[in-house]
């Protein structure tokens, strides 16, 4: 008993920190396949334990198995394979680019590959994203230029932003990318809008909300539930829970309390977790959301259960905070090491073709990168006109942008 | 020619945009089935439907935050926040999106927003309803403030700022709702329908953003105003005999340059009034501006009449409030500088 009167401060704290053994015994998960699939008008009351369990496909042995498999061909399955590869890939190219200095800054991720690049696959043409800085794979997935992309990362002549962006913030309407802010949280809401303006406008097309564990704690996130909620809107809110927010364990912005997913049964909103390093759950429950947002049924909020098994970004060093092995011991493994089980299972795969597959992935991008340098790098090369720096501040230039414009001597 | 009050000259701004142009939404706390706590959207909902005109949770930067959503698909939102107090929840988004999206994308999507919100003072509003933030957002890049100072222009730079491709700051002085409002508290208030300003006409028409409007021509002194000062500024011209030409702003930014140096080039002497506290507020820019630009032409430093650097108090109303006595001790010891 607690001497009475006396109060105590509590701020949590993660299992293990450097040094330790990691330990993720508290990360209780339920069996492949063990979770039912609900009609998509289920009445989220009937379905509240979801919230609490994990949707799962992919069993130890690789077998696609319960209500939620089935949906994906072994080429689309292949080609989500080659998409996660192709990530991961591009990823360790920019992470060693920056190193190289050619850039200022990246962000990788790895161990996340499957959440964003399953995602996509799950969309119509004419859907909107609205992405964090760690869902590149919604860009490979639909077949965004790789090239572009580092052409933005370089801020190079070619950048599509002109030079204007901090790399990997991308933008790209045509692919449902909608613009990266810096600013946490905030794409959240306007997803909710960007769905309300198409039911305003009877349209058919969804939009999907991004955001990772950490940033649930900012306000946008409880805006975007009320507001989805209250209008119904057409919208697929996901959180990434990837366990850890820069240096800060999932703890801090009270996960463990309950989920993530929880949060959204306050809200009248069906909640769904699922584990985010099963491809194929991850589809299977995107494509079951976006379902029920065209369908008019309104929002579900998905959390995906993954591991940030990288740095936070190239200024980060995660040893500082977690144990270095804390990724191998991670329960849901690699999404890429089990999809391509699950291939080699369905006997459409092999290691050897696996092996091939990686050195093909890595001529495509080192062929983009030298595309992309061929551009300018950061500090070398063509770059963007300093006149852009003055361009696109408003449709139209007023005046004293222009007098400031002359200024600057451009 | 029709009068209407400031309240109904906006309402018909929305009304008249939303008849050209099923793209403009209008909604906000309170603003759909009530017609808002102004009465400005008052039948809005009622003629146009509920996805036209809504009511939405008491949460300024969803508000602010799904109007952009809404405005990157391609809808024109026209957003109320109740007070410009409560706007800094909404703050993040203003500024770091709705401001900067245009540029950050280079185009590739834009936020063609209009933010309504009731400010300024005289109306023993205390703290939280009488402030008047227009200096938090012309210092933002990639926004435009508008302050209207009477019926006519509310109309006509609504209409301008809903059809405008980039967000807007679109500030209404409360005082000015029912009438204009010169400081004499203790006096009664005309009602719009007796004031010329107070014609409207009907249907569409603008009046373009980035543009002055000298209120009342003069030789002897350059008086910058916006919102409700531009009275206060009138009365203590009459009261002084101080041939003071007043220039009305009307938009805050972009600014109209061309016609404030030109003011002043031709009087020598500059007073700038705002409702807004002094340190940091719109006056330091508009002085600086001025003293820039017109450093050669001016007889007398740059006066600046302003709120105290305090927060709004409630009794001390009218000790607080820049009213025509105080405007006017500025305006002659200009001249006599």
């Amino acid at each position: 008993m607690a001497d009475a009167g006396m109060l105590r401060f509590h701020v949590p704290e993660p299992e293990v920190r450097p040094g330790g053994t990691p330990d993720f015994s508290n990360v209780t998960i339920a069996e492949a396949g063990s979770v039912p699939r609900p009609d998509i008008d289920v009445d989220p009351r009937t379905i509240r334990d979801m919230a609490f369990s994990i949707i799962r496909v992919l069993n130890r042995n690789g077998e696609a198995v319960g209500p939620w498999a089935g949906l994906l061909s072994s080429e689309e399955l292949l080609e989500g394979l080659r998409n996660m590869m192709t990530l991961r890939t591009f990823d360790a190219r920019m992470q060693m680019a920056q190193r190289q200095g050619k850039t200022s800054f990246y962000m990788q991720h790895l161990g996340e590959e499957a959440v964003s690049c399953a995602f996509r696959k799950a969309l119509a043409p004419g859907d909107m994203n609205f992405p964090t800085y760690r869902q590149a794979g919604l860009l490979i997935a639909d077949g965004y230029p790789m090239v572009t992309m580092m052409n933005q990362i370089y801020s190079n002549e070619a950048d599509p932003l002109k030079g204007r962006q901090l790399p990997i913030m991308y933008s790209s309407k045509e692919h449902g990318f909608f613009s990266i802010s810096g600013n946490l949280a905030t794409q959240y809401i306007q997803a909710v809008g960007w769905a309300m303006a198409s039911a305003i406008s009877n349209d058919s097309r969804i939009a999907a909300a991004w955001i990772g564990d950490g940033s649930t704690a900012e306000s946008d996130f409880h805006s975007a539930l009320v507001f989805a909620s209250t209008y119904k809107a057409p919208v697929v809110l996901n959180v990434v829970n990837n366990q850890w927010a820069i240096s800060t364990f999932q703890g801090i912005a009270r996960g463990g309390s309950g989920t993530f997913a929880a949060r959204g049964l306050g809200f009248g909103i069906p909640s769904l977790r699922v584990d985010g390093n099963d491809y194929l759950a991850v589809h299977a429950v995107a494509k079951w959301a976006a379902t029920r947002a065209r369908d008019n049924l309104g929002p579900t909020l998905v959390e995906y259960v993954t591991y940030r098994a990288g740095a936070h970004s190239s200024s980060d060093d995660p040893s500082a905070y977690r144990p270095k092995t804390e990724s191998d011991a991670w329960p849901l493994g690699d999404p890429i090491v089990r999809l391509k089980n699950h291939l080699i299972k369905l006997g459409v795969w092999s290691d050897e073709r696996h092996a091939q597959a990686e050195a093909e992935i890595l001529d495509t991008v080192i062929a983009a990168q030298k595309e992309a340098e061929s551009h300018g790098t950061l500090h070398a090369g063509g770059k963007p006109s300093t006149r852009e720096m003055f361009e696109g501040v408003f449709a139209e230039m007023p005046p004293h942008l222009r007098r400031q414009r002359q200024q600057a001597g451009v | 020619m029709p009068r209407r009050t400031m309240i109904e000259a906006i309402r018909d701004a929305m009304d008249v945009s939303m008849e050209r142009d099923d793209k403009v939404v209008v909604f906000g706390e309170d603003v759909g089935f009530f017609g808002g706590v102004f009465r400005v959207t008052h039948g809005l909902q009622a003629k146009y439907g509920k996805s036209r005109c809504f009511d939405a949770p008491i949460n300024e930067s969803g508000i602010v935050g799904s109007a952009i959503g809404m405005a990157a698909y391609g809808l024109k939102p026209c957003v109320e926040i109740q007070f410009a107090d409560y706007m800094y929840p909404a703050y993040d988004q203003l500024t770091q999106e709705a401001a900067r999206l245009r540029y950050r994308s280079n185009g590739d999507f834009t936020c063609p927003i209009v933010v309504r919100m009731p400010t300024g003072g005289g109306i023993f509003g205390g703290q939280t309803h009488s402030q008047s933030p227009e200096a938090l957002f012309t210092h933002v890049s990639g926004l435009k403030t508008v302050v209207p100072s009477n019926p006519h222009d509310a109309k006509g730079l609504l209409i301008a700022a809903i059809e405008d491709p980039d967000p807007v700051i679109f500030l209404e002085p409360k005082r000015l709702y029912n009438g204009p409002f010169d400081g004499h508290h203790d006096r009664p208030v005309t009602p719009w329908s007796k004031h010329e300003l107070g014609e409207v006409a009907d249907g569409h028409y603008t009046v373009p953003l980035g543009k002055a409007a000298i209120r009342r021509a003069g030789a002897a002194v350059t008086v910058l105003a916006y919102g409700t000062m531009v009275y206060v500024a009138q009365a203590a011209a009459e009261e002084t005999g101080v041939d003071a030409e007043i220039i009305d702003l009307r938009t805050l930014l972009p600014l109209d340059l061309d016609t404030i140096v030109a003011s002043v080039k031709k009087t020598g002497r500059c007073v700038v009034v705002h409702e807004a506290t002094l340190t940091s507020g719109f006056g330091a820019e508009l002085s600086a501006l001025v003293q820039e630009n017109c450093f050669y032409h001016l007889e007398a430093p740059v006066a600046r009449v302003a709120g105290w650097d305090t927060p709004y108090p409630h009794a001390q109303e009218w000790e607080y409030f820049p009213g025509p006595a105080r405007v006017g001790r500025a305006l002659l010891e200009t001249l006599e500088a």
